[in-house]
Formats: structure tokens, sequence, C-alpha cells
């Protein structure tokens, strides 16, 4: 393992990150207000409670993962694209470094910021209303494993993207909707039936679901089930990147 | 002692169907500095990338001290430090910052003297908390060759490493070469500078259309291509070349005031003896007499267009 390798990636990457540290903070905190503003005032004043959650408390780990996620996708597809784009990529590849040690250099640097950014959101929702946090192993692990997981999804996208446009489709067209109907500021048993069985088929309802539990120990799905759904959905991302880095596609002539 | 450098059979067709490497062989010794020559598009940066690791090969097998590029690419590519054609350079990154990360990429442990030994070298100290976009291009192809060496490479390429360098930084960079030749660097350049290969270069190998033509020390290169140009000038301008001068390889000056004998200088005769007595029983009076030896750009000419017929 070329540990010196995946230091030097991790810290360029991170350089980045604390080069625009105040950009980086700041719109998330912004947003965040302002999702409060809008879901928690103007909404939560005509719903009570969700399942025995205010609602201002009970938007708060869908608002984190939508961040988390978001963040993580741009972040790490950003991260590879961005060195193609200048072909400075060229000296990674020319470096006595294996698939793996980039990846843990490039995704580790982006869920980082990610999970960084996330304990941002939460500290900004927690002046906002009460937070309290049932497991916070679990949601700390929910955390951790959301980052990485759409981290990885987001490395994918950066090599396959071709250009900026590619480089938002998929973030704009499938994850926005998927985040926003998996139940980032719903519980699902808000939903007539049809659609309760609908969205299970959406695989983001399986992490807020879990990150939830983890706060308020209420879930739309068992946790055990939201688990596995991250331990699939990381496995099969990893799959994908070894399969691109063994032909490298979109990376090596 | 083994060549640092063994390419065998090395081929490279790209996706589209184009054979930009037909089967190249070469072998490279320790510590010397070949230069790579060869028209736009000959496959000089798809050799050098593929040497490095950027493309794969189609097929056939390469070393680098030892390690094959593929199997082995750890330690291959560990002995290979690599300047690009291209100026690729994060614009927002900083100078020193940029060598000490190539140098942990490549798996070794930070070592500021040595960086700081490298920007001082290549003039770039004073710039080192710098970033690259407010740079000069000349500089930045610095910061390329430094980010190659942070690494202590015992293989250095350098693609064109004086493309858009002006005179005085050119000199420079050949300075520079030299000096790490000396330190036992094995380097192998590509240039369209002919001169730059004729100064620098113990070898050159030619390459065209993804072949290599030929590969000769400069010295005997020169010798065994090299013609020299006898150019007799003349007190009396001629009308024409007289009859006693006739089956020669003559030509007369537009003015009538110079002859020119172009020779082998490799032939065992050079018929200039026989020339001068003739010329001499025409009696022609000379002025003056010299003779001019063919550059590498002439034979690399010559070469390249004899091979397109
Ligand atoms: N990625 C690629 N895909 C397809 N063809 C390529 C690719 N890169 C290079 N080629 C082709 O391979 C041939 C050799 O290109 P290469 O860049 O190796 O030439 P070169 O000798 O370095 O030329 P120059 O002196 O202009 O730098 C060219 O015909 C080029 O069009
Ligand atoms: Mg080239």
């Amino acid at each position: 393992m070329n540990l010196l390798a995946i230091r030097a990636i991790y810290m360029n990457e991170m350089s980045r990150f604390f080069r625009t540290i105040l950009q980086s903070f700041v719109s998330p905190i912004i947003s965040t207000s302002l999702y409060f503003v809008v879901f928690g005032a103007a909404i939560g004043s005509r719903i009570d409670q969700v399942e025995g959650v205010s609602y201002g408390a009970f938007i708060v780990p869908g608002l984190v993962m939508l961040s988390v996620i978001m963040q993580s996708i741009s972040n790490a597809s950003f991260g590879i694209y961005f060195p193609k784009f200048t072909g400075t990529f060229f000296e990674v590849l020319s470096a006595p470094v294996n698939f793996l040690e980039v990846l843990l250099g490039f995704v580790g640097a982006a869920a980082t910021k990610a999970l960084f950014i996330g304990l941002v959101i939460l500290g900004t929702a927690s002046i906002f209303v009460h937070i309290s946090i049932a497991h916070p192993f679990a949601m700390v692990a929910f955390l951790l494993l959301t980052c990485l997981a759409f981290a990885l999804l987001g490395f994918i996208i950066g090599i396959w993207a071709k250009n900026f446009e590619q480089l938002q489709l998929v973030p704009l067209l499938v994850v926005t909707p998927l985040v926003f109907l998996g139940g980032s500021f719903y519980s699902t048993s808000m939903l007539p039936p049809f659609w309760q069985t609908v969205t299970l088929c959406n695989p983001v309802l399986y992490l807020i679901s879990g990150f939830r539990w983890a706060f308020f120990e209420t879930a739309d799905v068992p946790v055990g089930i939201s688990l596995l759904a991250i331990f699939l959905f990381l496995c099969i991302c990893i799959g994908v990147i070894w399969r691109i880095f063994q032909t490298g596609w979109r990376l090596r002539d | 002692m083994a060549p640092i450098l063994q390419v065998k059979d090395l081929r490279k067709t790209y996706e589209g169907g184009f054979e930009a490497l037909k089967g190249i062989n070469l072998d490279i010794e320790e510590g010397e500095i070949l230069a790579l020559l060869g028209p736009n598009g000959a496959g000089k940066t798809t050799l050098i990338s593929t040497l490095c690791g950027i493309t794969q090969p189609t097929s056939g097998t390469a070393t680098v001290a030892g390690f094959d590029i593929r199997t082995d690419y750890r330690r291959a590519r560990e002995q290979i430090g690599l300047v690009p054609q291209e100026i690729h350079l994060e614009p927002f990154s900083y100078v020193g910052a940029n060598l000490h990360f190539s140098r942990g990429l490549f798996g070794k442990p930070r070592n500021d003297a040595l960086v700081d030994g490298l920007l001082k070298r290549f003039s770039l100290y004073d710039k080192r908390r710098n970033r690259v976009r407010e740079l000069s291009g000349g500089m930045k192809r610095r910061v390329l060759i430094g980010k190659a060496l942070a690494h202590e490479p015992k293989v250095l390429f350098l693609d064109e490493p004086t493309a858009g360098v002006d005179v005085a930084l050119r000199k420079d960079m050949w300075d520079a070469v030299a000096e790490l030749k000396k330190e036992g660097v094995t380097i192998i350049l590509t240039t369209h500078y002919i001169e730059e290969a004729e100064a620098m270069a113990d070898r050159v190998a030619v390459i065209r259309k993804g072949e290599i033509l030929m590969v000769e020390q400069t010295s005997e290169l020169m010798q065994r291509l090299g013609r020299k140009v006898l150019t007799i000038e003349l007190r009396e301008p001629l009308a024409g070349i007289p009859p006693a001068l006739g089956g020669l390889d003559l030509e007369l000056a537009p003015d009538g005031l110079s002859l020119s004998y172009s020779y082998d200088t490799r032939a065992e005769r050079t018929g200039i003896a026989g020339l001068m007595a003739r010329v001499q029983e025409a009696g022609i009076v000379l002025k003056d007499i010299s003779t001019t030896e063919s550059t590498l750009e002439e034979i690399f000419v010559d070469l390249v267009s004899e091979g397109a017929q």
C-alpha cells in the first residue's frame, strides 16, 4: 500500500476545500436556514407533529442527508473530473499507485468534505430547533456511510462525464428527485398506500429512514434493511469503479 | 550492464483503429541522453505515454531498470519522471505545494531541502508561494520539470522541453539537462529543434509514422550520413562549367563566381584531389576555398523525405 501517495492525493484534494473554506461553509448554512424558514416556519406551523416529533426537528435528518448526498456527489465528481479536464491527471496515471489508492485519496477527501458540511448543517439546525439524538454512534455511522457511498457514485460520474453539462446531469435529473421523494421532508406514512409502495423502490428512502431512526427511533423501513441497502450500494459502486480501473475506461487511452 | 530502458516490439493501436506505434525496439543505456526526433504525429508522445503508464500498450513489452512496465508497474514507475509536452498544471495550486504533491504521489516522504533545492535550481524559489496561474509560460514549464524530478527519478522523459521557451531559457534548459546527466540521470527527450538534439544528445533515434527508422550515435550519424560541400570561390566569373570539369558533381553559382562540389565524407575517395588538379589544369584562378558540413536537420529532412517516397 502506497500510504504516502494516498495521503498526497487526499491532502491535495482537501487543500482545494481549504482554499475556499468560506464558500464551502457559508452556502450550506444559508440554504439550511432558508429551509427552516420555508419548511419549518411556514409548513411546520400547519403540521404539528410527525410520529411524535415536532415537524421542525423531523426534517433535520432529511435536510442533512440532502446536503450530504449532493455534496458528496459534487465534490467527488468534480474532484476527479477537474484534473481530467485540466490534464493534470496524467501525473496520477504515471504514478506508482493502484486503483484502490487513487480511490481512497479522492473519495476519502470528497467524503470528508461532505461530512464536515453535514455537521455544519446539523449545528445550524440545532439553532432553530431542539434536536435529540437517540443513537449517536448509529447517526455518525449512517452519515459516514452515506458520504462514502455517494462520493463513490460521484467518482463514477466524474470519470464518465465528458463535459461540465454531463457532470451536472445525473445529480440534477436523478439524484435530486430521488432525495426529495425519499422522505426528506415527510414520513411515507403520510402518503396514500399506492405511493407508499412506489417509494419503497427509491434507494435514498432507506438512507434517510435509517438516519432518522438514529435520531428519533422512528423509521419508514427497519434499520437493518437500511444498513443493508447502504452496503449494497457501496458494493455496487466499488465494483463499477474496479471495472473502470481495470479497463482504463475514460482514463487511459 | 543491462540497458536501463528496454523496449521490445511495442505496439499501440488507438481506439479508432489508428496504429500509432508499429513495433518499437529500443535500448537505452544508463546515464545517456537520447533524442527522439520525428515530425508531428510520428508517435513520440505516444511512445513516452506508453512507457510512463498513461496509455496502455496494445502489445509488446518494456522494462525500466529491469522492472516490467505492466507486471511490475510500481517499481517501474518509481524510476520515471515525466515532463509532458502540454503544460498541465492546476491553475489555482501553489508552486511549492505542487512539487511536494508530486513527491508524495510517488510514495516518497516529504523533503523540504530537496524541494527547495529544485525550486532554486529552476529559479522558482521566489515564486514558491505563488499560484501557478500567476506564472509565465516558461516558468510553468520549469514547474513541470521540478515536479518530474521531485521524486528523484533515474529516468527522465522530456517531451519537447523547450517548446515555447525563449533563447536564454533554452540555453538554461540545456545546461540543466547536462547537469542532470552528470548526476547520472538517463534522459529521453523529444524535440523539433534539431540543434537541440545535436547539442545535447549522445544518441538520436529517428521516428516516423510509428517506426524507428534508425538509432545512431549523434556524432556517427553526422559522419555516416553527413555530406560536406566544398565551395571554391573564383577570381573571375565563369559563364558555365568548363568542359575540362565535366562529369563531376559540380554546381556553378548563378553569379558564376563560385563552384560547389558536394561529396560524401564516408567515401574512400572524396575526389577532392582530382578535382583540384583538374581545376588547376583548366587554368581557373581560385580566390578562396571552404567546406561546410550538413547539419542533423538536413540529414533528418533527407531521411524523412526519402522514407516518404
Ligand atoms: N488519444 C488518441 N487517440 C487517437 N489517436 C491519437 C491519440 N493520441 C495521438 N494519436 C495519434 O497518434 C499519432 C501520433 O501522435 P503523437 O502525439 O504520439 O505524435 P508526436 O510524435 O508526439 O507529434 P508532435 O511532434 O506533434 O508532438 C498521431 O497521428 C495522432 O493523431
Ligand atoms: Mg508529441
